[in-house]
């Protein structure tokens, strides 16, 4: 008697074929998920992180507000960021002698090299996106560029220096700001 | 039988060759893996074959070792966070979250409340990601190639709900000492909540598609039965273990973070075999989604990261300390031993994966072939966070 | 030169025809339904709505190089893919796609398909043996034993039907049958129509009892080792299978090419179509069965089943002639 109910329950569960088929046919109806990609534009994009890039300041959106202290370097998990601070520059005559005026009157002569970094060596294939660096600039001055569009030849196009893209996005974009939109620079 | 090109060479590698010295007569050695068309990784499994019987099966592990461990000796607590989210892709905020917890025992560093609700929330949405991807995997090996599509186009949506925040889909390095690195917006939230109702609407249809399917209800049932003294011997935690009628689940015998206000169940299930384990991880997404919704409800305003929070050149004080958390695969334990220099002395990661993955060896005795791979696929293995 | 060789010649040219366009459309077919049911568009790129693709992907296995796996015996190796692929067009002779209009018009139309679809069993074996690799050894045994088991099902419910028609020639079996669905053998032979399908698809390797390809489990089985346009022919041989297991269905259980208003040959095309896209549709909607369950299911429940039915059927058709006499 068990064998034959069994057997009964047997036929009976291939009902549950059917509503499988019934499932997919009914997927088959709808419509795509699929993006075509180079031809539509995709609509998550925008929260993602890309590769660094330096902020600018207030005053002159282009110049960086790196104080090259170092702190990003120190921070990186990835030893991907160098830093190269500006050697104070050559005085001219009128300083050194304003210069060696202060220092007979026992006044510590100020700084005047400028704080910017000179070069800002960032090597991004080897940065893992975690954003300690950003985190821990206390002048603010790293972000995620958001830009998905990196790509290159070879490694060697991954190792830029950001001082110098930032120059390269000054040059892109038009002296009037309400002109064209500034193109931030894509390799 | 088979023509061997060159007789005077015994077959295979250092492995096969210490295998096949206690081989039976007439038995076949066969390696499955490590390049396997089922999606676990980079597993190597020897098993020696009587027909098609598995007399002995044995895992070779090391083919995707890459030294995290040593890698924590030369960094310092924070720069080794964006390790933990590659240990492991499919569960790396439970990972993250293993580690900061056990680097805020050792310096006694308190989290502010609202991060612990947005540690809970991350770490649910990831555990459900986590599942469907075992879930699509699992039967693309028993021959199914639908059901992994309808996964991953959920999976979409949590990778970008996710991606909000921490800015990455998948190896997250979200979490810091003393909280998380940035707040889920109005937007993330908008989008959680919605997400809630959707994925409750598609659970039923999995269940139509798949798991009421007769050709797999013959397939996983009485699979795989894996007692809960072996579960025990071998220190199996997660589904596993509780597909056994273990109830092991961390985030209630613990009571870590804020799970002793939650109301969920953690899933147990008397099937010791395959499809015990199934049904645990199912059941599983649904409670993580409950979860969800009870933390969005009950999240209070403030701040994510702590005043004070170490800064880079942080040292952790002299100590120990252990912190385990409930991952999608089972316990994921971090031990660090600090000496109060500037990098961690020794971490240990306690990976589910490994001690799962050594029940096979017993497990698979005296059952087919294509039972092993459904065995393997219902232990939920992702081979990176084994060998880490 | 008699009539009867050119009429065959000419099948002949037209099936090799067909048999080419029927896996490129098969090819397209197939992964545009995939890709539809998974939600996604599936081939879209070479020309339009993929329609170029299959040429793409035939151009690509012609242009690519044939190699042999080391210490394979190099005549059964290359003889495995033209065995699995030539035979296939001897099945397609028989079958009436319209009202006379069939290459070969004998009385044992039936016997000529089943005796030659046994050589497919064949060419697995020796792709399985000749590639001199334990997956492939694996793949080619559980193959055959596949193969030859499911025969048992398909031949006796076949049976069935031509007891009823009194006749194995497929024209004198679709003339039985009449223009309207209720006419049809369906009508009177379901339990043969269903062991039938599931046969066929045991016999064609086809999803969910397509093990010996499984991909997860033993790579791809028995042909795991041929590249290029050895791969290309077994693939090719499969598709083919497929049709001619469908058109026989359809001859002797839809009504092959009888139907209202539109000319036979035309019907004949849309039932074959139809169970096709069903058999596409298996593929992608279920699991595989595991190889024990798949040979329970054969021994155990189609061949008691076609048994039973063909001796009810022997038993009616014998009582049917029994009355009539009398009357």
């Amino acid at each position: 008697m068990n064998a034959i109910k069994e057997a009964l329950k047997n036929v009976s569960d291939l009902w549950s074929l059917m509503v499988g088929l019934k499932v997919t046919g009914r997927y088959f109806r709808e419509p795509q998920r699929t993006v075509r990609y180079p031809w539509k534009a995709l609509s998550n994009t925008d929260t993602y992180k890309g590769h660094l890039e330096l902020v600018g300041g207030m005053k002159d959106p282009f110049k960086p507000r790196c104080i090259s202290c170092g702190m990003c370097a120190l921070a990186c998990p990835s030893n991907c960021l160098t830093v190269v601070k500006r050697k104070a520059p050559k005085p001219t005559p009128e300083e050194e002698k304003a210069l060696a005026e202060a220092k007979e009157r026992g006044e510590k002569p100020k700084d005047k090299t400028p704080k910017d970094p000179e070069k800002f060596i960032y090597d991004f294939s080897l940065c893992s996106l975690c954003g300690t660096c950003m985190e821990n600039c206390p002048a603010g001055a790293l972000q995620f560029s958001g830009n998905i569009y990196m790509a290159g030849y070879s490694r060697n196009d991954f190792l830029f220096d950001l001082v110098v893209k930032m120059r390269e996005s000054e040059a892109a974009s038009p002296a009037e700001p309400a002109a064209a939109p500034a193109a931030t620079s894509e390799a | 039988m088979l023509q061997n090109a060159y007789p005077d060479q015994i077959a295979g590698d250092f492995y096969t060759e210490n295998f096949a010295k206690k081989a039976a007569e007439g038995s076949l050695i066969l390696n499955l893996g490590p390049q396997h068309p089922s999606t676990h990784g980079v597993l190597r499994v020897v098993v020696e074959l009587d027909g098609e019987y598995i007399l002995r099966a044995e895992p070779v592990l090391g083919y995707l070792h890459r030294m995290h461990e040593k890698m924590a000796e030369v960094k310092t607590a924070a720069q080794f966070i964006p390790n933990m989210g590659r240990v492991d892709y499919g569960q790396a905020l439970g990972w993250n979250w293993a580690f900061v917890g056990a680097v805020e025992k050792l310096g006694g560093i308190e989290v502010p409340e609202r991060a612990e609700y947005v540690r809970v929330i991350t770490s649910e949405l990831n555990r459900i990601a986590s599942h469907l991807l075992w879930w699509g995997a699992y039967l693309l090996d028993l021959g199914a190639f639908t059901p992994i599509m309808y996964a991953f186009d959920d999976r979409e949506k949590i990778l970008d709900i996710l991606q909000i925040p921490t800015g990455s889909r998948l190896t997250y390095s979200y979490f810091r000492i003393g909280g998380v690195a940035s707040d889920l917006n109005e937007d993330c939230v908008r989008r959680i909540r919605e997400f809630i109702p959707w994925m409750r609407s598609r659970l039923p249809m999995y269940k139509d598609l798949v798991s009421d399917n007769i050709i797999l209800r013959k397939r996983i049932e009485g699979i795989g039965v894996i007692e809960p003294d072996v579960c025990q011997r071998y220190g199996a935690t997660g589904p596993v273990a509780r597909g056994s009628g273990i109830a092991c689940d961390l985030r209630k015998t613990e009571d870590y973070s804020v799970f002793r206000k939650l109301d969920f169940i953690a899933p147990t299930s008397e099937l010791k075999d395959a499809r015990g384990r199934y049904d645990v991880r199912m059941i599983e997404m649904e409670q993580s989604l409950n979860i969800i919704e009870q933390c969005l409800d009950m999240m209070p305003e403030g701040e994510v990261l702590v005043k004070g929070a170490p800064k880079p050149s942080w040292k952790a004080p002299k100590g120990e300390s252990y912190f385990a958390v409930e991952g999608a695969r089972g316990k994921i334990g971090v031990h660090l031993v600090s000496d109060g220099g500037k990098n961690l002395y020794r971490c240990k990661l306690r990976a589910p994966g490994y001690c799962n993955l050594s029940l096979f060896a017993e497990v698979s005795q005296g059952t087919i072939l294509a039972d092993a791979v459904a065995i393997l696929g219902s232990l939920d293995l992702i081979i990176p966070e084994i060998d880490r | 030169m008699p009539a009867e060789f050119i009429r065959i010649l000419i099948g002949l040219v037209a099936v090799a025809v067909s048999v080419g366009l029927i896996g490129l459309v098969m090819v397209w077919v197939e992964r545009k339904v995939a890709g539809h049911i998974q939600r996604r568009p599936g081939p879209y790129e070479v020309g339009p709505n993929g329609v170029l693709q299959p040429l793409a992907d035939a151009l690509k296995l012609v242009g690519k190089q044939l190699f042999m796996p080391d210490g394979a015996d190099p005549i059964l190796y290359w003889l495995a893919p033209v065995l699995s692929f030539i035979p296939v067009l001897l099945l397609f002779l028989p079958l009436p796609v319209g009202d006379g209009l069939m290459a070969l018009d004998i009385n044992l139309g039936l016997l000529l398909i089943l005796a030659f679809a046994g050589l497919t069993v064949l060419s697995l074996l020796l792709g399985g043996w000749a590639s001199n690799t334990k997956y492939c050894l694996l793949g080619a045994a559980r193959a055959v034993a596949q193969s030859v088991a499911y025969e048992i099902p398909l031949l006796l419910s076949v049976l069935a039907v031509s007891f009823v028609a009194g006749s194995l020639n497929l024209a004198e079996v679709v003339k039985g049958q009449g223009t309207w669905p209720w006419n049809w053998n369906i009508m009177t032979q379901p339990l043969a129509f269903l062991i039938y399908i599931v046969s066929a698809l045991g016999e064609t390797n086809r999803a969910p009892f397509d093990l010996p390809e499984a991909e997860s489990e033993l790579t791809a089985g028995f042909h795991t080792e041929y590249s290029g346009m050895g791969f290309g022919l077994f693939f090719l041989a499969e598709y083919a299978n497929m049709v001619v297991v469908c058109s026989v269905a359809t001859a002797l259980f839809l009504g092959g090419w009888q139907g209202p208003v539109l000319p036979g040959p035309v019907w004949f095309v849309l039932k074959v179509s139809l169970l096709m896209l069903l058999m596409v549709f298996f593929r992608w909607t279920y699991p595989r069965v595991r190889f024990d369950q798949l040979l329970t299911i054969n021994w155990k429940w189609l061949m008691p089943l076609a048994v039973l039915n063909l001796l009810a059927t022997s038993f009616f058709v014998k009582l049917a002639q029994f009355t009539e006499v009398r009357w």
